[in-house]
């Protein structure tokens, strides 16, 4: 038998069973967040909120609903992305990727399409959870949806990257936990950066993910920190610039072959 | 635990593995007429990052159909390289052919061909067997045939617990749902690291069935063993590896043969204390306390010595009750070709 030039029989067995592994623990991919978000908007939108004046026209609770989406999506895309690689590294079962019949795009594809997936049912899940909380509306769908898909597929790469670079679960939490966490809180997810003093601002800007949440919520409300084409670019950006890490692992086999 | 009998091997089950237009290898004579080559080595090195020099330069074929073991202690090179052709290590130079495609620039048409069964137990945990085996056939590029994975897990008898979840199974069954993902994408080329390593005995005898029946079926067989008498039992060619060198390829007949020596034990009527020197010449050894002579010889030799020293007792009024003759073993070859080169056994 021929071998084929594309292994779509390969990309859909890794999919189907990262998706299989998704619903085993669907308590921590997709009920955990929604009820962490829900508390968001209780303690953020309703308590907090009730005291705040409307930030550049919109009401506090639903200027906080992009910010809340991404913060979950981040976290989730990381986690499934690292943890698809991490675990067959941990016990072994890397071996069978590695000796089969398909090319490192394919297996990119296969985890990191399966990590994104999950993130963007996630946001969805989050976004019809939030319209409960708060009236919604999806000024520019096409953009919310390319930024939710982008987004996603983004920090699935950077999961990915993390679980080949990481050595133990510490490792694989600390990056998520020490940085994509702060970065989140700090680029503009519950305020707006215009709210903070001239310098901080100006530091604000050298967060990547101002960007993401920048462009993310002008889908929604047609209001930016940063123009349409800086976040799209910054995102981009930092898409290919995972592109090439995952690119060069493979190449070199790092901390995948010896 | 699965038995392999006559029947089983009549079984279309059995015969399912067969791929078609290949016929039966079983009992051919590979010395009378060597098989093409199906795996080709040439040059390979291997020089881990810490320095090791895991493999110097190992030159080696595989025939179509034969079963070949690779022989060689801990540490020796024999996972090194069969992960190497696999795709899991990257060689430091070579080439390596696996029916008829580079292992590195035709990586999927040599892949497709190979099957791996690693020594390590590695399975999910959560997935079931039926999910594991068929997961492996799609990555190997094959389109879903679940009428040929029943026909594996059937084989392997393991069709009862294909809802089971791997967790639940025991060692020997984790070991046969290893050797079913590695069957499961209908490889011509199947590589077994250790296969019986740390299973009891019974499990060890159905396994080597097990390969048999592949063999006959077709597949090319190339296991590594540090237990001499799992090749000595099963394989047609045997290569040993000592510190990443490839001391000797040999068929097993003729290995055994060639370097292979025989032992004469005689029981003796009456116990000897020592040695006459009538019998100097002859290299004699007293044992069991002085009731049996051992002499050791060579089997190709001109002259054994074998009727002369019986001749010589005679004259000499030594009886003897019993006789008996024994072929050294091929771990006997083993340990002298090891300690030859200054290696453990």
């Amino acid at each position: 038998m021929n071998e084929p030039a594309f292994n779509r029989y390969g990309v859909l067995a890794i999919y189907r069973f990262e998706m299989a592994r998704g619903l085993r623990t669907i308590w921590q991919s997709l009920v955990t967040p929604v009820i962490t978000t829900s508390l968001y908007f209780i303690v953020f939108g309703s308590a907090i909120g009730s005291r705040m004046t409307h930030v550049g026209g919109v009401s506090y609770g639903a200027f906080i609903v992009p910010g809340l989406i991404l913060l979950s999506i981040f976290q989730q895309s990381i986690f499934n992305g690292a943890f698809g690689i991490y675990m067959p590294r941990f016990i072994g079962t890397i071996y069978e990727l590695l000796s089969a019949p398909i090319s490192p795009p394919e297996i990119v594809l296969a985890y990191v399409g399966a990590a994104a997936t999950k993130s963007i049912v996630l946001g969805l899940v989050i976004l019809a959870t939030a319209s409960l909380f708060v009236p919604l509306h999806v000024l520019h769908p096409f953009w919310m949806i390319a930024f939710l898909v982008l987004t996603s597929v983004t920090f699935s790469l950077v999961g990915f990257i993390l679980g080949i670079w990481s050595k133990s679960f510490e490792q694989m939490q600390f990056i998520p936990m020490l940085i994509v966490t702060p970065l989140t809180f700090l680029g503009g997810s519950f305020y707006s950066i215009d709210m903070l003093p001239p310098t901080w601002r100006t530091v604000a800007y050298f967060n990547p993910v101002v960007y993401l949440i920048s462009g993310f919520r002008w889908s929604f409300y047609g209001k930016a920190d940063v123009g349409l084409e800086v976040s799209l670019g910054a995102t981009l950006v930092l898409f290919f610039a995972c592109l090439a890490i995952v690119s060069w692992m493979f190449k070199t086999g790092y901390r995948l072959k010896s | 635990m699965f038995r392999v009998t006559q029947s089983d091997l009549a079984d279309p089950v059995t015969s399912s593995l067969s791929r078609t237009g290949e016929s039966p290898r079983a009992n051919e004579p590979v010395l009378a007429n060597p098989a093409p080559p199906i795996v080709t080595i040439r040059s390979l090195t291997k020089t881990y990052a810490s320095g090791l020099q895991a493999l110097k330069s190992i030159n080696l074929d595989i025939r179509k159909g034969e079963i070949f073991a690779l022989l060689g202690p801990n540490g020796a090179g024999k996972t090194t390289l069969i992960s190497i052709i696999c795709g899991i290590v990257t060689p430091t130079a070579g080439q390596l052919m696996a029916d008829g495609h580079d292992i590195l620039r035709d990586y999927r048409a040599a892949r497709i061909k190979i099957g791996l069964v690693p020594q390590e137990l590695t399975t999910d945990r959560f997935e079931t067997v039926w999910q594991t085996v068929t997961f492996s056939r799609g990555l190997f590029a094959r389109a879903p045939d679940p009428a040929f994975v029943e026909r594996v897990l059937r084989d392997l008898s393991l069709w009862d617990k294909r809802k089971s979840s791997l967790q639940t199974l025991s060692g020997g069954m984790k070991r046969r749902v290893m050797i079913a993902k590695a069957l499961s994408h209908e490889p011509n080329i199947l590589f077994l690291d250790e296969p019986t390593a740390g299973v009891d005995v019974e499990l060890r005898r159905d396994m080597w069935a097990l390969v048999r029946r592949l063999r006959e079926s077709g597949v090319t067989i190339i296991l590594t063993t540090h237990y001499i008498d799992e090749a000595e039992e099963m394989a047609d060619r045997i290569g040993v590896i000592n510190k990443g060198e490839l001391i000797l390829v040999e068929e097993k007949t003729t290995l055994m043969k060639k370097l292979g020596s025989k032992r004469l034990t005689l029981v003796l009527q009456e116990p000897m204390k020592t040695i006459p020197d009538a019998l100097a010449e002859w290299n004699l050894k007293l044992q069991s306390g002085g009731n049996e002579l051992a002499y050791s010889f060579d089997i190709n030799a001109e002259h054994t010595g074998v009727p002369s020293l019986l001749r010589r007792l005679t004259d000499l009024g030594i009886g003897f009750r019993d006789l008996a003759t024994s072929q050294s073993s091929l771990e006997d070859i083993f340990v002298s070709l090891v300690s030859e080169r200054g290696g453990r056994p």
